[in-house]
């Protein structure tokens, strides 16, 4: 099965990078899954959680407050003001700097 | 002749300390200038992933954006000067401060106003001792510069863009920085950011070529929110790029100076032995004659 290819980066570092089966979102329209196969898409993002599904591995939460993402053959860039990553364990970090 | 061998040991001293400042400089910025290449480095994912952004936007819908279409006339520009805090760092203000009085006589030349708006307290000083006038400066960390302080210069260049020129407003944005190529070339560079001039230069390979985007919720929102922030994102590139100029700069300039201290120190202590020397000498030379002059008697 098709994945997608998911890329996060902040205004200053580096966030998450991987293969994910499923991107949800919140647009400033309203919320937004993405599935591989999707159409190109750049959307703005709205100040809220992200989630990520992972191919493998528990799924993942980005908090960001504001930012945009763009869609393009399976390759998800989500590109936030700020992101503060939240794995499953529920802790909190900054990502890798 | 004891006062000329005093007057060496002085120069001596005083070199010597100086020559710990320099070798101190020099550690401090070889020591942080891998963390502002890193920096510079890691602000590229963000800087490219929005450019794109931008490119495919601009390129692909005929709109019709105030931030995009190049007006008729422009009257008054906006002039970004990127310098540093301190000094030290060998030419590399001046050089900076160099492009910007070009880009002023350019601009003068084809009837444009100017306003500035200045980052570090090399540049104030220049404007202030000039008695020229700016419209904002900010000080303070250019040599760690933090992303609050881009998005501050970039929100304040934005408001003058919006603006009309009958009410002070500007009709371009230009960026005068130093741009980081490697630890031994820094040039100082202009850019203009407003209006953009950035779609060209992306559809370089036909693989390349952007694909047709959706746009959530409207083209000329997604336009609205994303070209604060590529603006912003290049102003913080070139105060990183600038930073780690700066850095380089001072590591170079705090070298040789360090060299030349060392080079000082031996020509001064060459200078002192033999006016020690000619001392010895003379004073044996007049035990001699006072002793002959005796023995004569």
């Amino acid at each position: 099965m098709a994945q997608l290819e998911v890329e996060i980066v902040a205004a200053d570092h580096f966030v998450w990078s991987g293969a994910a089966k499923m991107v949800k979102g919140r647009t400033s329209d309203g919320e937004i899954g993405i599935l591989p196969g999707h159409a190109p898409l750049l959307a703005i993002l709205a100040e809220g959680e992200l989630a990520i599904e992972p191919v493998d591995g528990a799924r993942i939460s980005v908090t960001v407050d504001g930012g945009f993402f763009s869609v393009d053959s399976d390759r998800v860039v989500i590109v936030a003001d700020n992101a503060q990553l939240h794995d499953a364990a529920g802790s909190a970090n900054t990502g890798i700097r | 002749m004891g006062a000329q061998i005093r007057v060496y040991r002085q120069k001596i001293t005083s070199t010597t300390s100086m020559r710990k400042i320099f070798k101190a400089m020099e550690l401090i910025a070889t020591s942080r200038i891998g963390k502002a290449r890193a920096r510079v480095a890691s602000s590229l994912p963000y800087a490219n992933a929005i450019t794109r952004a931008v490119s495919a936007v601009a390129s692909q819908s005929e709109i019709d954006h105030p931030l995009t279409t190049e007006p008729e006339q422009i009257r008054r520009a906006a002039v970004v000067i990127v310098t540093s805090d301190r000094g030290l760092a060998g030419s590399y203000s001046a050089g900076v401060l160099k492009q910007a009085e070009a880009l002023r006589e350019l601009l003068t030349a084809e009837g444009k106003e100017i306003e500035y708006y200045l980052i570090g307290r090399k540049a104030q000083a220049y404007f202030d001792f000039r008695g020229r006038e700016y419209v904002r400066v900010w000080t303070g960390g250019t040599d760690a510069p933090e992303f609050k302080t881009a998005r501050e210069v970039g929100a304040a260049v934005l408001t003058a863009f919006a603006t009309d020129y009958e009410k002070g407003g500007v009709d371009e944005i230009h960026v005068v920085s130093t741009r980081f190529q490697s630890m031994v070339v820094q040039v100082p560079t202009v850019v203009r950011l407003l209006p953009l001039e950035v779609v060209e230069e992306q559809a370089a390979s036909a693989e390349d070529l952007l694909p047709l985007y959706e746009f959530e919720p409207e083209t000329e929102k997604v336009l609205d929110a994303l070209l604060p922030r590529y603006i912003e994102s290049r102003i913080f590139n070139a105060f990183l790029q600038a930073a780690a100029s700066e850095l380089a700069a001072r590591q170079r300039a705090m070298k040789s100076a360090g060299d030349n201290a060392t080079d000082l120190i031996k020509k001064y202590t060459r200078l002192r032995n033999t006016a020690r020397q000619a001392e010895i000498t003379q004073e044996l030379s007049e035990i001699v004659a006072g002793a002959d002059a005796l023995s004569a008697s």
